[in-house]
Formats: C-alpha cells, sequence, structure tokens
C-alpha cells in the first residue's frame, strides 16, 4: 500500500472516468428527451476511428476531436430518423446501432492499425499547475478533461435552468402534453439524439488519441454499456453522473496501483469486481429516482 | 464485445452459406480467434499462420474465421456453426475455448480440432503450443540488464500455467544478471483491452517500473511506454516493430505458420492424427524479434547467446537449483523441469512477491 502515490492515483483516476464520463452525459440528455439510444458503444467506437483518422490526416488532434464528434452525431442520425421519423423499436434499434458501429469501425480503422497519431499536450496551466497537491490531481490534464466536465456543467444549467431544456424535459416526461402544446418532439429529440452521438464520439476519441493512444479494433471494450448503466444509476442527474463515473474510474484506477504496488493482501477478484460494486452500491444507496415518464416509448402525433 | 461477435457470428454464417455451394472438393479449415486480427498480436500471428496455408495450397483449400469469439459458451456455438458447415479442420486459437472444444469435439467425431496452449485431447483433438517461456528468459535477461530501476513491471492476462511459466522464465533470469532485481505483475484478467493495458502499463510505470514485459495481446502498453519516455518494453506474440527502435527493444515472434501448414497437409492426405506439440526456438516456432540498438552491444550478445544455447539445447530456462515461492525445494543443482510440470505450473519461483489469484 505504502507504494501507492496518492497524487497520481486522484490524478488517473480523472484521466480514467473521462471517456465513460463524455458518453454518459450524451446519454443523459437523449434519455431525458425520452430516448433509449443503447448505441453508445457503437457511437463510441465509431467516434474513436474518425478521431484518429481525421487527426492522422490533419496532424491536430483538436480537428480529430471534431471528426470524432461530428462522426457520432451522424452515425446518431440513422439511429434518429429510423426510431423517430420510422418508429421503430427503440431498443432493437439501438443493439443494432451498436453493432453496426462495431463493424463500421473496423472496416474504416483498416489502414490505420498499428499507426502513430498526433500527441495531445497537456494544457499548461501556470501558476494553478504548481500548488502542492492539487495542482497534480487537478490542473495538469488535457483540454479534452476540462471540456468534458464543462459539458456536464453545461448540460446542467441547461436542463435546470434554461427554458429549452424544460421544454426538452417536458418531451421525456410525457410527449403527448408536450405535443399538445405546440412543442415539436420529434426535433426536439433527434436533437437531443445528435449531441448524445457527438458526445459518445468524443469519449470514443478520448480513448484512441489521449488514453491508449492508438486505433485497435473493439477498443472501446464495453464502455458505452457502462456509461448507459451509469445514466441509471445516476438517476438522469448531472452531478450524480461524475460521482459515478469517478467511483468506476476510481476503483478501476485503484486496483490496477494496487497490483502494481505489489504485496497486496486482496484477492484479486475481488479488485476486479471493485469497480462494478462500488458504482452500483453507492448510486443505489443515493436512492435510485425515477425514470422519465416517456422513456423509450415511441412518439407519433397521430396517437 | 458480445454483440459483435453475433455480427461477426451471422456474417461468418453467411460467408458459410455461400462458401457450401461453391465446390465440395476443397478442405475447409476454420479459424476462431479470441482477439481481432488486427490486433497486431497474438491473433494477428494466427492469422498469418491461415494465409499460409491458403498461400501454400491455393485452391486446395478453403479456410474461413471468426474474430473476437469470447471465451466461453459463445465459442461453442461458433466451433458447432463451423463444424455444420463442412470444415474439416478448426483451429481453436485460445486456451479458454478448451471445454467448448471438447464439447464440440464430442458431438462432431469426423470433424477435426486443433486447440491452442491447452492441455486436454481426444481422438480428433490435438493440442499445440508453443515454448513462449524460452523466449521469456532472453526478454528477462535484457529486463534484468537493462533495468535502473530495479522495478521490472509484468501485464499477466490470467494466471494459467502458460503466462506463469513466463513471468518465472523472465525473472530467473533477470535475477542471475541483477540479484537487485524485483517484478510486479498486474494481472488485466483480459488478453485483448487496449485502455485497460495501456492503464496497467501506466500503474506499473507510476509504481517505478522502467521495464514492461506483456502478456496481453495488444501494442497499447507499448505507446504507453513510448509517452513516459525512459522506459522498455518487449513485442508480444508478435513483432510489434512500429515501436522499435524504443520502447520496444525486442520481441517474442509466434511463427504458426509451419505447423499449420503441415496440419492441413496432414488432413488433405488423410494422415492426420491426434498429436500434442510443444516447439521452441528450435524448431521456428518462437522466434526472438531483432534487438534494437537501445540495448547495449554486450547484452545483445549475451541474449543472442542465450537463445542460441537454448535453441541447441544446451541451457535449458528452468535449470535447479530453483526453490518454489515459499522456499521449498523445486530443482536441485543441475536438475531440469519437466514438461508435465511445466504445463500444469501453478507456482511462483523463490524471489517473485505477491500471490497468484486462485
Amino acid at each position: 500500500m505504502s507504494n501507492i502515490d496518492p497524487i497520481l492515483l486522484l490524478s488517473a483516476i480523472i484521466v480514467v472516468a473521462t471517456p465513460i464520463l463524455l458518453a454518459a452525459i450524451g446519454e443523459l440528455v437523449v434519455e431525458r428527451a425520452g430516448v433509449l439510444n443503447l448505441g453508445v458503444e457503437g457511437m463510441m467506437i465509431t467516434g474513436a476511428v474518425c478521431g484518429f483518422i481525421v487527426a492522422t490526416l490533419t496532424g491536430s488532434p483538436w480537428l480529430g476531436f471534431a471528426g470524432a464528434a461530428l462522426g457520432g452525431a451522424l452515425l446518431s442520425m440513422i439511429f434518429g430518423i429510423l426510431t423517430q421519423l420510422f418508429l421503430s423499436n427503440q431498443v432493437a434499434t439501438g443493439l443494432a446501432l451498436t453493432l453496426f458501429g462495431l463493424g463500421l469501425s473496423a472496416l474504416l480503422g483498416q489502414g490505420y492499425i498499428g499507426v502513430k497519431g498526433p500527441s495531445v499536450p497537456d494544457v499548461y496551466l501556470p501558476i494553478l499547475r504548481d500548488i502542492p497537491v492539487l495542482g497534480p490531481i487537478l490542473f495538469r490534464h488535457d483540454i479534452i478533461v476540462y471540456l468534458a466536465l464543462a459539458i456536464v456543467l453545461g448540460v446542467w444549467v441547461f436542463l435546470e435552468r434554461s427554458r429549452a431544456g424544460r421544454v426538452l424535459r417536458a418531451v421525456g416526461e410525457n410527449h403527448d402534453a408536450a405535443h399538445a402544446l405546440g412543442y415539436k418532439v420529434v426535433r426536439v429529440r433527434l436533437m437531443a439524439i445528435a449531441f448524445g452521438g457527438a458526445c459518445a464520439g468524443l469519449g470514443g476519441a478520448y480513448l484512441s488519441l489521449v488514453r491508449v493512444p492508438q486505433w485497435t479494433e473493439g477498443m472501446t471494450a464495453g464502455a458505452g454499456w457502462i456509461a448507459l448503466a451509469i445514466v441509471v444509476f445516476a438517476s438522469w442527474r448531472p452531478g450524480r453522473l461524475v460521482l459515478g463515473a469517478w467511483l468506476f474510474g476510481g476503483a478501476t484506477a485503484l486496483q490496477l496501483a494496487l497490483q502494481a504496488a505489489g504485496g497486496v493482501q486482496i484477492p484479486i477478484e475481488y479488485l476486479q469486481m471493485a469497480p462494478y460494486l462500488a458504482t452500483i452500491l453507492v448510486l443505489v444507496i443515493l436512492r435510485a429516482g425515477r425514470a422519465p415518464g416517456s422513456l423509450g416509448r415511441s412518439f407519433h402525433a397521430s396517437s | 464485445m458480445t454483440f459483435k461477435t453475433v455480427l461477426l457470428g451471422a456474417t461468418a454464417a453467411a460467408a458459410f452459406a455461400t462458401g457450401a455451394m461453391a465446390q465440395d472438393d476443397k478442405t475447409k479449415v476454420g479459424f476462431i480467434y479470441v482477439g481481432p486480427v488486427g490486433d497486431l498480436g497474438w491473433s494477428y500471428q494466427h492469422d498469418q499462420g491461415r494465409q499460409a496455408i491458403e498461400a501454400e495450397y491455393g485452391d486446395q483449400v478453403e479456410t474461413v474465421f471468426v474474430e473476437s469469439v469470447p471465451e466461453g459458451p459463445d465459442a461453442e456455438r461458433v466451433l458447432t456453426q463451423m463444424a455444420l458447415q463442412g470444415a474439416e479442420l478448426i483451429f481453436a486459437t485460445s486456451f479458454g475455448f478448451m471445454e467448448s472444444v471438447m464439447n464440440t469435439a464430442q458431438k462432431f467425431p469426423e470433424v477435426k480440432f486443433e486447440h491452442a496452449t491447452g492441455y486436454q485431447r481426444a481422438d480428433n483433438v490435438s493440442t499445440y503450443s508453443a515454448r513462449f517461456y524460452e523466449g521469456r528468459a532472453v526478454q528477462g535477461l535484457i529486463a534484468g540488464e537493462m533495468t535502473e530501476s530495479n522495478v521490472i513491471g509484468y501485464i499477466g492476462s490470467y494466471p494459467i500455467p502458460e503466462v506463469i511459466r513466463g513471468i518465472n522464465a523472465a525473472y530467473i533470469q533477470a535475477k542471475k544478471v541483477n540479484p537487485e532485481v524485483e517484478f510486479r505483475v498486474v494481472w488485466a484478467y483480459t488478453w485483448f483491452d487496449p485502455a485497460k493495458e495501456a492503464e496497467a502499463a501506466k500503474a506499473l510505470i507510476d509504481a517505478g517500473a522502467d521495464v514492461i514485459l506483456q502478456h496481453t495481446d495488444s501494442t497499447a502498453p507499448q505507446a504507453a511506454a513510448q509517452e513516459a519516455g525512459d522506459v522498455i518494453t518487449f513485442g508480444q506474440a508478435s513483432d510489434m516493430l512500429d515501436y522499435a527502435p524504443k520502447p520496444r527493444v525486442s520481441s517474442i515472434i509466434d511463427n504458426w505458420n509451419q505447423y499449420y501448414v503441415d496440419r492441413v497437409g496432414a488432413v488433405i492426405d488423410g494422415s492426420w492424427q491426434s498429436e500434442d506439440t510443444w516447439d521452441g526456438i528450435d524448431s521456428g516456432m518462437v522466434e526472438i524479434g531483432e534487438i534494437t540498438d537501445a540495448v547495449p552491444e554486450d547484452v545483445k550478445q549475451a541474449a543472442l547467446e542465450l537463445k542460441d544455447k537454448i535453441s541447441a539445447g544446451e541451457v535449458h530456462p528452468f535449470t535447479g537449483p530453483i526453490n518454489k515461492q515459499d522456499g521449498s525445494a523445486w530443482l536441485a543443482e543441475g536438475e531440469t523441469a519437466d514438461d508435465g510440470t511445466l504445463l500444469g505450473m501453478n507456482f511462483y519461483v523463490e524471489g517473485i512477491k505477491g500471490d497468484i489469484p486462485q
């Protein structure tokens, strides 16, 4: 235990949590609009490959992240059009989107396996980065870490404080009532779905451009499903979402650090379970909230 | 992962369906891989073997493969599907496919199976593996010489004999050239998960390791080491030459090509029998990738000498005196380990800290 540097560990937690946090905050908005998109994994991996391709071609990781967001959003529009305009089943379509995204990304990434992408520099924050303890933990990360937190804050303000956010929630709670009030249910939902796709794409690109950083098939390895679970356990609230993502990231980083430190007496199987158990436990104890009323239901103006 | 497999399974089924309409006199050979062929590691090398079969026999054979098959019930489904679609020989290329192979083999006595790194056989199930530990010994020597911090990180996949053998073989050589050396093992519980492997590598580097050995299949630990700077790594299963000359200073390459070509040839001429093959550096199944200039010349020569001696049979990586972790005697002075013990190895040798997860 004494071999673990708590500062390095806390700093690692924030990094590990970022891709999940990004994907989860996007899905949170989608679900608050009453749409259940199970295609997060597919959108993430598509974002990962799109981001990597754009970054390698242009040499700019920032364009890469933009490409990833665009790629994720475009893919989500397939889901959006199928479920919102053609009223296909959301669960089945979302699962299909994951399958499609995994296949598509493998195809797109054919020529990029083993290629090295451009590196993403850490943001240089003078003064702040030199604060003892807090500096290395909070202020020596790349910009996407801060962007992710800014998005979460933005979503919270949007949902709780803005008129548009209330409309979105109304659409998610009761689409018939929202429609009767004159709100464009389908348009709101399509925008939410595109936002969710863009965020998932960013999360995927964070893996392929920062954390790993390279492209390999299937590299998201289930992160999208964890993001989906965290949305539910966070009771569809942005604040708890951050908590959930950090808990998961924390337990993941801690179990690796414990193993690397050597001489741990806890059986490794328990350490392996810890991220999932800790996240579920804490969020369940916080009392699960109620799902948006129209979650997963198809809407048509005629019904 | 599961869903990707469903998709791949479906594509594979479609491929079989169209394949079934093709000529029937071709020998159909199936492969299931635990990771994607694009992993540039373990599964990639097996796929190289598959391509070698096609190059060798051309129109006489037809090969099919399904990648990213999870170890578990899914594997049995994929194997059954392959057998039903007329595959005559199926290579299952991961340890965890063992039960699935045994079950499927029982249902299809006419189909021949080849299971990599397993230990259960039947009349229609052969096992084959490579003596990776011979390569690990060479890596251990380089690692022990190169480390400055005397902390060597090891990313293990699953605590199975093959992986434990590699850890022990590397440790014994590293300790021989550097008595101060210490091994830190992280069990990733995955063969292929780039994010997790990168995280494991970073955790080890944070804990002071300046040499990383990996027994997982992606190049992510190489990338993590490169980013960290003064850390060296070794290619696993495949050459991983993209990361040379540093961090990747050498590698173990699994070369299945000749074995696969031979076994398919045996099926074609009817001489196939259930066998157990375990070849090492001498047969070419285990290759040591080029040692780069990042390694000092004298260390490089010592490593090559060890490799040659292992190949010639003059040196066995497990030669006594060696004690087990708990201090009890295992091998006496000059005694070498027998294959049975090596195949079932479930203990660390003396000096390695930590417990093997049971």
